[in-house]
């Protein structure tokens, strides 16, 4: 939710069940314009929360002049204080990928897993449990960068394309009219294309370079059966 | 090519009512008639009025981009398919008609087809019936209509020849053309009925079979707009010709665009905005209803006062904890779930009720309401099917005969467990739903043991429509409905709490006995309760309480003991048939579950996380803030309490809204009307306010991925014995070893008269 228009946003999205308190709200609508200030985005978005047992986190995140760059992003506790999480990176995934269950809500926390690990010791080869230590602020970072990955959609006509390559809000967006918002392929997913190069010659004649650059949410898996609703 | 649709239409236009050019009308509006076909005849013609000259025209008129090599294929093609020497001139004055035609229907189009073209044109008009006769494609439809008319039109066939001429020119080519044919006369007319006649012998080739398919291409519908080439190139032209622009060529693109808009212009004006606005205006109207204030029969108004005190609860008050706590639904969506709860309470004969929760789901989301029935008016029982026991397989067999006997298998279904009565363990409460408040309220049926117990087992996202059937291993006995009310039951039994002492189990029962046995299942408000501090209850989880039964494995909440049962109904077996019960598994032994009012402190913890996260709703105005309670095993699920008040009713609503009503407490109903809603809930003093809520997908946390059950091993279905047990028929060799044996045993006892009997036995077994 931009900043900018997040009380709107938040009462759209209301129907969840998830909303934020007085305080929380008003917190954040100062401290976001703050963090846009300091950290000079072009546009502050408000990620959302990550319940813990001890303390929720929230999570902002800001974008640069191009909108497809790589995010940064924040967290805080308290909706006031925000402190830069680092970029997400494959190793991270992997290494928290082994974690289950809560996260605690406390930044320092860190997660123990033991692990089998071959050791070579001169010419034995053996088996040692290591106890891996995983801090919960990586998994955090792998955490929110695998929900982006999913599930950060963004509808058709909302960003364009310019030729020299970066990408730009489009201010003469209007929203998608209902015949189109009921189509699952006038919503893409707000990340680097992984399928768009796969698609055959003849899709690809029907798409309008400036405005389908990224994938489409039709081939999603699972597929929608129903076409009811 | 464009150029020859609007001679077309001027054609049309000028020359002939009568003929109209048939050949393309089928296709567009704007009549881009006849396109070869009567011109070619036309064309044919033209020599014969001395246009022969004019066999370089085709390259000028048509467009730019005709390539010089086409009108020579024109000719050559139009040569070899009008013998008669009348037509072998044609061809050059045909050419431009070819060239024109293919412009209609193939501009694009490689050479060779181009060269195919013209062949296929002089058929047609010869053999418009013939083409009439073909099936298929619109091209042929379109000949025949064309065709017909042409043949009507043949009469006036002298416009091609303007249209030939007009091509000579480089510029205003059209209007030349038009010109020419308006001047011209119907000499040719008869010329046409001889290249008709030899034309006819010809049989469709493939230039004709080419032309049909680049026709068929122009008028292929485009998906997204609707329209196709065909249309659109005539109506462009049909602009172009009208308006008659300088530097046409120029400006032609910008032409095709200001035609294509004003297509769209007119859908939006009149089809697409009304179908658009459909299903938004139809939710408006639902919704509308709520907002209208009932009317109130009079003669129930009394009865509804003392009663209804209790049955609409203040949702916008608990809404507004809620908020406090970061959980909710927005103001609106929470105010028309109030008028529809208030509706609910309206219809139906409801002693209480309170709004459980929502329900989210993947088409459409349920709203749920928790509602106890009025005493002694319980909605009648929808006929509910018998649950099915299941006696031993033995009864049932013992009495076929004993000679095809089959065997009996193991398998024993397991009894089933009659679900509860109304109005206590899990079906203490009756549940409605609807989808969107607006929409009517749908009753849950009453849940069975055995649905929760494999509703424990299953894990299914809602569709949010009640019918959905649920596929699942293990099948579950039920549709979405049924799935439905076993998660609430599941929900309100795991999540269900309140501060400790704000129930408390009545005077009247208390009796040890059926504490052990049932536990206690009733409980009332404790009315000296005088609420905990907020902070003890974020501190401490033993100071709130379950409120609600836990379920036992056996999927009820009072243990129901299977073989008690069925003792009591088969009391008249055989004490075999007893032996035989008892050896069923281990269900003998009670469940016993934690009882009534347990502090939640007891709950299982999930992987050394606890089952519940306490908060205080906001850490920098504690003085106010409510304690909130949130599951950890469900997510979803939330509790707030608000700890103790100083003062009483500050907060109350309604007596702000008595204030304004300004009268006493006596005339109840004017107030109750002038309110909205009772207020005569203000007749219990303002209490400690606790409430529970749910928001979720109906699921049970887990830390892993749900998987399902295996599927048990495949049971023996009957003892294995040597009557069933397969073997090899015996061989040859044995069968005669054996017969030998046979004999060899008769043989010894041949002196006996036994030995006689043994032979016939052994007959019988050969």
């Amino acid at each position: 939710m931009d900043a900018e228009s997040l009380l709107l946003a938040l009462e759209l999205a209301s129907g969840s069940g998830q909303g934020l308190s007085p305080d929380r709200r008003a917190s954040l609508l100062t401290s976001l314009m703050l963090v846009k200030r300091d950290y000079r985005f072009d546009r502050v978005l408000f990620w959302g929360r990550i319940l813990g047992l001890v303390a929720d986190y929230y999570i902002a995140q800001g974008v640069s002049e191009d909108q497809l760059a790589p995010r940064k992003t924040l967290y805080s506790l308290n909706c006031m204080e925000w402190s830069l999480l680092p970029p997400a990176t494959k190793e991270m995934e992997t290494q928290t990928s082994v974690v289950k269950g809560r996260f605690m809500g406390d930044p320092s926390h860190e997660y123990e897993h033991t692990e089998l690990q071959k050791v070579n010791e001169g010419e034995k080869v053996f088996e040692e449990e290591v106890v891996v230590q995983i801090k919960e602020e990586t998994r955090l970072v792998s955490v929110i960068d695998q929900i982006d990955k999913a599930v950060a959609v963004i509808p058709r006509g909302a960003l364009f394309k310019t030729p020299f390559g970066p990408i730009n809000v489009n201010r003469t967006f209007e929203g998608l009219s209902l015949s189109e918002a009921k189509k699952l392929s006038s919503y893409f997913h707000f990340r680097e294309p992984v399928e768009l190069k796969n698609k055959t010659l003849l899709e690809k004649a029907e798409l309008d370079p400036s405005l389908d650059f990224m994938d489409s949410l039709e081939h999603d898996i699972p597929k929608d059966e129903d076409p009811r609703g | 090519m464009e150029d020859s649709i609007p001679v077309n239409q001027k054609i049309k236009h000028q020359e002939l009512g009568e003929t109209g050019r048939p050949w393309e009308e089928t296709v567009t509006t704007s009549q881009a008639p006849e396109l070869g076909l009567s011109e070619a005849l036309e064309l044919e013609q033209g020599p014969e009025t001395g246009l022969q000259p004019r066999s370089s025209p085709p390259t000028m008129p048509l467009s730019g981009a005709r390539t010089p090599d086409r009108p020579v294929d024109d000719l050559v093609g139009l040569r070899a398919s009008f013998p008669s020497s009348a037509f072998q001139e044609l061809p050059s004055t045909l050419s431009p008609l070819a060239l024109a035609r293919q412009d209609f229907m193939a501009p694009w189009q490689s050479d060779k087809t181009t060269s195919v073209i013209p062949e296929a044109e002089t058929p047609h008009f010869g053999h418009l019936e013939q083409l009439s006769d073909k099936g298929g494609s619109t091209l042929h439809q379109t000949c025949q209509s064309k065709g017909n008319t042409f043949h009507q039109s043949q009469q006036t066939k002298y416009p091609l020849y303007e249209l030939r001429d007009v091509s000579d020119h480089t510029s205003k080519q059209k209007e030349l053309r038009f010109d020419i044919f308006q001047e011209d006369d119907s000499d040719s007319n008869c010329h046409l009925d001889q290249p008709e006649s030899g034309a006819s012998q010809v049989a469709p080739s493939m230039l004709e079979i080419a032309i049909q398919n680049t026709k068929a291409y122009l008028l292929k519908t485009s998906s997204k707009s609707g329209l196709n080439l065909y249309d659109h190139l005539s109506e462009m032209l049909t602009k172009v010709l009208d308006k008659r622009p300088e530097n046409a060529v120029d400006i032609i693109e910008n032409i095709s665009q200001d035609v294509k808009m004003e297509h769209f212009s007119k859908k939006l004006d009149t089809l697409q905005n009304e179908n658009e606005m459909l299903p938004t205006y139809e939710m408006a109207e639902k919704q509308k209803t709520l907002f209208l204030q009932g009317n109130v029969e009079g003669a129930d108004q009394e009865l509804e006062d003392e009663i209804a005190e209790h049955a609409l609860p203040n949702i916008m008050e608990s809404a507004f904890y809620f908020e406090q706590a970061g959980v909710g639904l927005g103001t609106d969506e929470t105010y028309r779930i109030f008028l529809a709860l208030k509706q609910l309470t309206d219809t139906h004969p409801i002693q209480k009720c309170r709004f459980w929760g929502k329900i989210l789901g993947l088409k459409m989301n349920y709203i749920v309401a928790e509602v106890e029935f009025r005493e002694g008016e319980d909605e009648e029982e929808v006929e509910e099917e018998d649950v099915p026991e299941e006696r031993d397989n033995g009864d049932s067999e013992a009495d076929e005969d004993d000679e095809d006997e089959l065997p009996r298998p193991f398998y024993k279904a397991p009894q089933a467990i009659p679900k509860e009565e109304s109005r206590t363990g899990a079906n203490k409460y009756v549940y409605f739903v609807c989808n969107e408040p607006g929409r009517p309220w749908v009753k849950l049926p009453a849940v069975t043991p055995a649905q929760i117990v494999i509703a424990r087992k299953i894990k299914k996202f809602f569709t949010g429509r009640l019918d959905t059937p649920i596929i699942s291993y293990p099948p579950f006995p039920g549709n979405e409905s049924n799935y439905l009310r076993a998660q609430i039951a599941r929900i309100s039994a795991g999540t269900h709490v309140s501060p400790l002492g704000f129930y408390h189990f009545g005077e009247e029962e208390g009796e040890e006995e059926e504490e052990i046995e049932s536990g206690r299942d009733s409980f009332e408000e404790n009315p000296d309760f005088e609420g905990i501090q907020v902070i003890d209850l974020v501190e401490s989880l033993s100071n709130w309480v379950h409120h609600v039964q836990h379920i036992l494995p056996q999927g009820r909440c009072n243990w129901f003991n299977p073989i008690q049962k069925s003792e009591e109904e088969e009391e008249e077996e055989d004490e075999e048939k007893e032996e035989e019960k008892g050896e069923e598994p281990d269900d003998t032994e009670q469940e016993v579950g934690p009882p009534l009012l347990t502090p939640i402190s007891e709950d299982l913890e999930i992987q050394n996380t606890s089952p519940w996260t306490t908060r205080l709703s906001s850490n920098l105005i504690p003085q106010y803030a409510i304690a909130v309670l949130r599951s950890n095993l469900w997510p979803g699920a939330y509790a707030f309490s608000n700890g103790k008040l100083s003062s009483l009713g500050h907060s109350n609503p309604l007596w702000a809204s008595q204030a304004v009503c300004g009268k006493g407490s006596t005339c109840q109903c004017r107030r109750r009307e002038r309110c909205g809603f009772n207020p005569w809930v203000r007749k219990i003093p303002w209490k400690r306010k606790f409430e529970n809520f749910y928001i979720g997908w109906g699921h049970k946390y887990s830390p892993d991925s749900y998987t399902p059950p295996v599927p048990p091993p495949v049971y023996q279905e009957y003892p294995s014995g040597p009557e069933i047990t397969e073997m090899d028929d015996p061989t040859v060799e044995e069968e005669q070893a054996f017969r030998a044996a046979q004999e060899a045993a008769a043989n010894s006892t041949e002196e006996n008269e036994e030995t006689e009997e043994e032979e016939d036995e052994e007959d019988d077994y050969d």
